[in-house]
């Protein structure tokens, strides 16, 4: 167990098991008599099956079986009334174009891929819309869902305001596009015993669905999901696609492997939706905020509702006594998205961050004085005092760094050749949460120390926070301690998303290393030992192999009384060529302002991630759907552009570094969303900076800039 | 399984033959393109006649002329010592496409014959004439940003991705392609086609052929070439727009000229009308400029492309400034 490879404290526990191949991710294990799923998606965006012809495909050679809505294999849940629109081979209907339809078992994955081609269906088309800027225009009349209005003061002020600013937003659907690939491994057993190989960002969570949809108890599922290769909010969720496959495998009574394809990765695992945003901005002359609206529609599927926090942000970032919000969501023959990195709030920061932006061109301000101008004592929303808040000194720290002082207020100012230079910030906010989670602590009188919790690590570095933590109260090195993870039969915790892991995890971390070394404490008196004896000597007086304990831990009061948030600061030099509207990122600052530091270096990788995803949703990612036919266009890595290395400048990462002293024994928040939400607008800011041209729409390609 | 049989052969004579021997075979080099579009079910060879051992990889200058064989690699001519020194824009066009991966196997002669990139002509749920003559054009009325403005026909409005071709047909190559009987030779200009009433015919190699090097005249264009490449990202896409230009300048004064542009036709576009009249003038901005206007003459947008009527000539005036700027 000893990791001998470790040079730093601070590196990945795991980074040499990611760089040697040694991690081992979900459709690496082998199962005796494995087999393999392909599946079999619809052509048409909307309609119902009226044939489904499986005959060629099961006598095509290797094939095992063939299962559809026309055998629906046994799964009791979907066999009653109510739950899902979308039940997987329990229904006919078509909701849009790429929906799996029927799944081919084959004993190799290339006979599987063939005769999964041999199947045919016939349809009854229906007419379609996946055009969401259309489905907003058409929608006004409608009623639609979506989360309750927000307004204080008075609505719409900004209409009446000295200076005031109206405009709208857009942005298109992104697809998360882990490189690892999505899919599951089962293996339906006797006795309704299952295993699952999964790729999720919550083990506990797949285990529950499992569980639900199939009416068994959850002690017979085991689901493993050691090293997750990317997630971004796309395995938040177990997908149909993963019933299917346990569908299968209990009909087979064999393990059963599915990975989709990269095209497959556009239609059935969640995309960002794509979104319309209205923002009002009104202002003194003194550069005083008086009024801030901001009205939002979200993408949807037909069959299920999806909503996020796309208006939250404007609600308390500014001190502002007159805000309303309104957010809805409209639906499209599209599959049902799902969050995606730093998720509806990057979308609602994109606008809202742009806007401010605006306004401080309108006042003719340079936008780092009217943002701090406006900046807040506290959180005006829930009428409570910030935990904890260093947004002022973030903003100086970033100045700095980016070189501010030479930005001109003036557009297009800094000139060299046919490249025209500016400069951009913006900010980006995300709720701190603590959820509640469960940790055992096993300390061996050898001197190591395991850890044990049903989280994930999709890639931030989980085990490696969590042995900072231990190591740092216990004393140990982090070389002598592991932490386990993926595995749903550890205590429990939460799923990975919302920021949330180092918080949640990490405070059920901290409490049961307090409780061990108050367990040493004891053993130690009761050796007649001094209080300060290393805890191998105690254990081995006491005649202990080992000494373990398990704690659930999570928030208390202190929500109540304190709005817990983390933030960062965006600062972004663009260069901008003025005759083939080619944008350069040219450096990049963020600034982090999340409390305590946990994991330096896995810290600064999570900013470092957010700032490339940033340019991605600044510059280059779209997923284009030909509205026609409701089929994605560019579905694959060569036309969907995620930003390359050529792409990316010297990225620097600073942190503001302070506890908050509310929020958990750490004192630290989390970071994963703040890294992304605001670096959009950042660069569009930084844009217009340089050339004077506003672009509203994402993403900011170079026929928007020659436009 | 989709089975096919893979073959290997070491000459070009015993790959031509078995060529002729079963119609739906196809030579395999680097495979970058040719695996991808089996896999996405664009086509499904029975044979896949592996031609990377066959010995057509040289790179030497004979005479006045520079010859590259079919199966170099990307890599290889990008990098060659003859070719970086006596033609640069060749490995400038070559360093811009693709990836480093891609160029280490992708070969000359399959870069000449990689299809386009149009999403239409990849998916086979989607209409296509390219892929399926008759079935319509996708691309017409749908998504076609990265689409023609040159020379396009009703039937398809595809273009050719290379950037190696625009730079190989502004350095006036000739193509040695060989059958079974012999060799031929035609010019590098008409060796790809445009779309017309045959969208499924990208260029005029014929069934029985092979292509097995490239002939290329020394010139005095080093010092100012360039190949200007604009792209949705930095590295590893298709050119929205590319220019290739070659200028010999004496005090001042052109005195000879190549201009071609990628990404606006269903076939690397020399753009000969600019040429001549830059052909004698000063190496000025407002010579650039006209020349950039005489070559967008026929251009026509089809929607999401339009913006090319404009980044087209701007690219062509950013390529010439920053070829004559070169010392
Ligand atoms: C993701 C991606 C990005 C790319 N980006 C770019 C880019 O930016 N710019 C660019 O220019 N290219 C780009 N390419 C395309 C790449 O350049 C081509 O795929 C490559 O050049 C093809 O060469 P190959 O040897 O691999 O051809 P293969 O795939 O082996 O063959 C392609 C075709 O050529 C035929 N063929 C090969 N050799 C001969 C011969 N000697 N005689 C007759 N027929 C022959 C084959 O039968 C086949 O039909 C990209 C490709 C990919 C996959
Ligand atoms: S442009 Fe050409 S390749 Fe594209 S859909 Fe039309 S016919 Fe097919």
């Amino acid at each position: 167990m000893r990791n001998q490879i470790l040079k730093d404290e601070n590196d990945r526990v795991d980074g040499i098991y990611k760089v040697t191949g040694k991690a081992k991710y979900f459709a690496e294990y082998e199962l005796p008599g494995l087999t393999y799923g392909v599946l079999v998606t619809s052509t048409i965006t909307k309609g119902k099956i009226t044939s489904l012809d499986t005959k060629a495909a099961e006598k095509a050679p290797g094939v095992i079986s063939v299962l559809s809505h026309l055998n629906k294999p046994s799964a009791p849940a979907y066999e009653q009334e109510g739950g899902p629109a979308l039940k997987i081979f329990y229904t006919d209907k078509i909701f849009f174009n790429g929906q799996p339809i029927a799944i081919v078992v084959a004993n190799t994955f290339e006979r599987a891929t063939y005769a999964a081609s041999l199947v045919k269906a016939t349809y009854a088309k229906e007419s379609f819309n996946t055009d969401f800027e259309k489905a907003v225009s058409d929608a006004s009349s409608k009623k639609l869902q979506g989360q309750p209005d927000y307004k204080r003061g008075v609505e719409d002020a900004y209409k009446t305001a000295e200076v005031s600013i109206e405009e709208e937003y857009h942005l298109p659907i992104e697809t998360h596009n882990p490189m690892e690939l999505h899919g599951i491994i089962a293996d339906w057993r006797p006795n309704n015993q299952v295993t699952v190989y999964a790729k999720t960002q919550g083990v506990k969570a797949t285990q529950g669905t499992i569980a639900n949809v199939f009416k068994i108890p959850i002690e017979n599922i085991q689901v493993n999901s050691e090293f997750v290769g990317g997630g971004f909010g796309m395995a938040l969720r177990t997908w149909p696609l993963e019933i299917a496959t346990v569908m299968a495998s209990k009909h087979i009574s064999k393990p059963v492997k599915v990975v989709i394809t990269r095209m497959q990765m556009f239609t059935m695992v969640g995309n960002r939706p794509a979104a319309v945003q209205t923002i009002g901005l009104g202002a003194k002359k003194d550069g005083t905020l008086t009024g801030i609206t901001h009205r939002a529609f979200g993408e949807t599927s037909v069959y299920e509702n999806f909503t996020e926090g796309v208006v939250n942000m404007a609600k308390f970032m500014y001190q502002c006594d007159n805000v309303n919000t309104q957010y809805s969501v409209v639906p499209v023959d599209l599959g049902v998205p799902i969050w995606m990195r730093g998720p509806g709030e990057a979308t609602g920061a994109f606008a809202l961050e742009s806007a401010i932006d605006e306004m401080a061109h309108a006042l003719d301000m340079d936008p780092l004085v009217f943002r701090t101008k406006n900046d807040p004592e506290k959180d005006q929303q829930r009428n409570k005092p910030f935990s904890d808040k260093n947004i002022k000194e973030a903003y100086r720290v970033g100045a700095q760094k980016i070189g501010w002082s030479e930005r001109k207020n003036k557009h297009g100012s800094l000139v060299d050749g046919q490249w025209k230079m500016g400069y951009g910030v913006s900010i980006g906010v995300f709720n701190a949460n603590r959820g509640r989670a469960s940790v055992k602590g096993i300390l061996k009188a050898d001197g190591s120390l395991v850890l044990q919790s049903a989280t994930s690590d999709i890639g931030p570095g989980t085990g490696t926070g969590m042995t900072l933590i231990a190591s740092k109260l216990l004393g140990i090195p982090v070389d002598r301690i592991k932490f386990e993870l993926g595995d749903s039969s550890l205590p429990p915790a939460p799923s990975q998303g919302g920021s949330a892991t180092l918080s949640t995890v990490g405070s059920a971390v901290n409490d049961v290393c307090v409780s061990l070394k108050s367990t040493v404490a004891e053993l130690a008196a009761n050796a007649n030992m001094d209080a300060t004896s290393n805890f191998v000597d105690v254990l081995k007086k006491n005649n202990l192999p080992s000494i373990e304990v398990t704690k659930q831990s999570q928030a208390g009061k202190e929500r109540e009384e304190f709005s817990m948030y983390s933030f960062s600061i965006h600062f972004v030099k663009v260069k901008v060529h003025s005759l083939t509207g080619v944008v350069k990122v040219d450096k990049i600052v963020s600034v982090g302002d999340s409390g305590t530091i946990v994991s330096p270096k896995t810290a600064r990788s999570q900013m470092v991630g957010g700032a490339v995803g940033g340019v991605g949703m600044a510059l280059t990612e779209e997923s284009i759907i030909d509205h026609r036919y409701g089929r994605y266009i560019n579905n694959n890595f060569a036309d969907y552009h995620v930003p390359v290395n050529a792409d990316i400048p010297e990225i620097e990462v600073h942190f503001i570094n302070k506890p908050d002293p509310h929020i958990n024994p750490m004192g630290a928040k989390g970071m994963g969303e703040i890294a992304l939400i605001g670096f959009s607008a950042a660069v569009a800011n930084a844009v217009f900076n340089a050339t004077g041209k506003r672009i509203r729409t994402l993403p900011i390609t170079p026929d928007k800039i020659l436009a | 399984m989709i089975n096919f049989q893979y073959l290997r052969t070491t000459t070009a004579k015993s790959a031509i033959a078995l060529l002729l021997k079963d119609k739906n075979s196809k030579f395999i080099a680097g495979g970058t393109n040719l695996i991808d579009l089996m896999k996405r079910g664009v086509t499904a060879p029975d044979k896949l006649i592996d031609i990377n051992h066959v010995p057509l990889k040289n790179i030497e200058q004979v005479g006045n002329n520079i010859i590259i064989g079919a199966l170099a690699s990307n890599t290889a001519v990008a990098e060659n010592a003859l070719i970086k020194d006596k033609l640069p824009l060749l490995a400038m066009a070559l360093n811009a496409g693709a990836s480093a991966q891609l160029r280490n196997v992708a070969t000359v002669g399959g870069n000449m014959m990689q299809r386009t990139r149009c999403g239409y002509f990849y998916d086979t749920e989607m209409p296509c004439n390219k892929r399926t003559p008759g079935s319509g054009c996708g691309a017409i009325g749908g998504f076609n940003r990265m689409h023609a403005i040159f020379g396009t026909s009703e039937n398809c409005i595809a273009v050719h991705p290379s950037d190696m071709c625009i730079a190989l047909i502004a350095l006036d190559t000739t193509v040695v392609l060989a059958n079974a009987k012999g060799e031929r030779k035609i010019l590098f200009k008409d060796f790809h086609r445009l779309a017309g009433d045959t969208p499924q015919l990208d260029n005029n190699l014929k069934p029985d052929e092979m292509i097995i090097r490239l002939e290329i005249p020394v010139n005095n264009l080093s010092k100012n070439s360039h190949y200007t490449k604009v792209r949705d990202r930095a590295s590893y896409a298709f050119a929205l727009i590319s220019v290739a230009v070659g200028l010999e300048i004496v005090n001042n004064k052109i005195t000879d000229v190549r201009l071609a542009m990628g990404g606006v036709a269903h076939k690397p576009w020399r753009l000969t009308e600019s040429e001549n009249f830059l052909k004698g003038k000063e190496a000025t901005l407002e010579n650039f400029e006209q020349a950039a206007k005489l070559a967008m003459k026929d251009a026509k947008g089809f929607g999401e492309n339009d913006f090319k009527l404009k980044m087209a000539p701007n690219s062509i005036i950013e390529a010439l400034t920053v070829a004559k700027s070169k010392a």
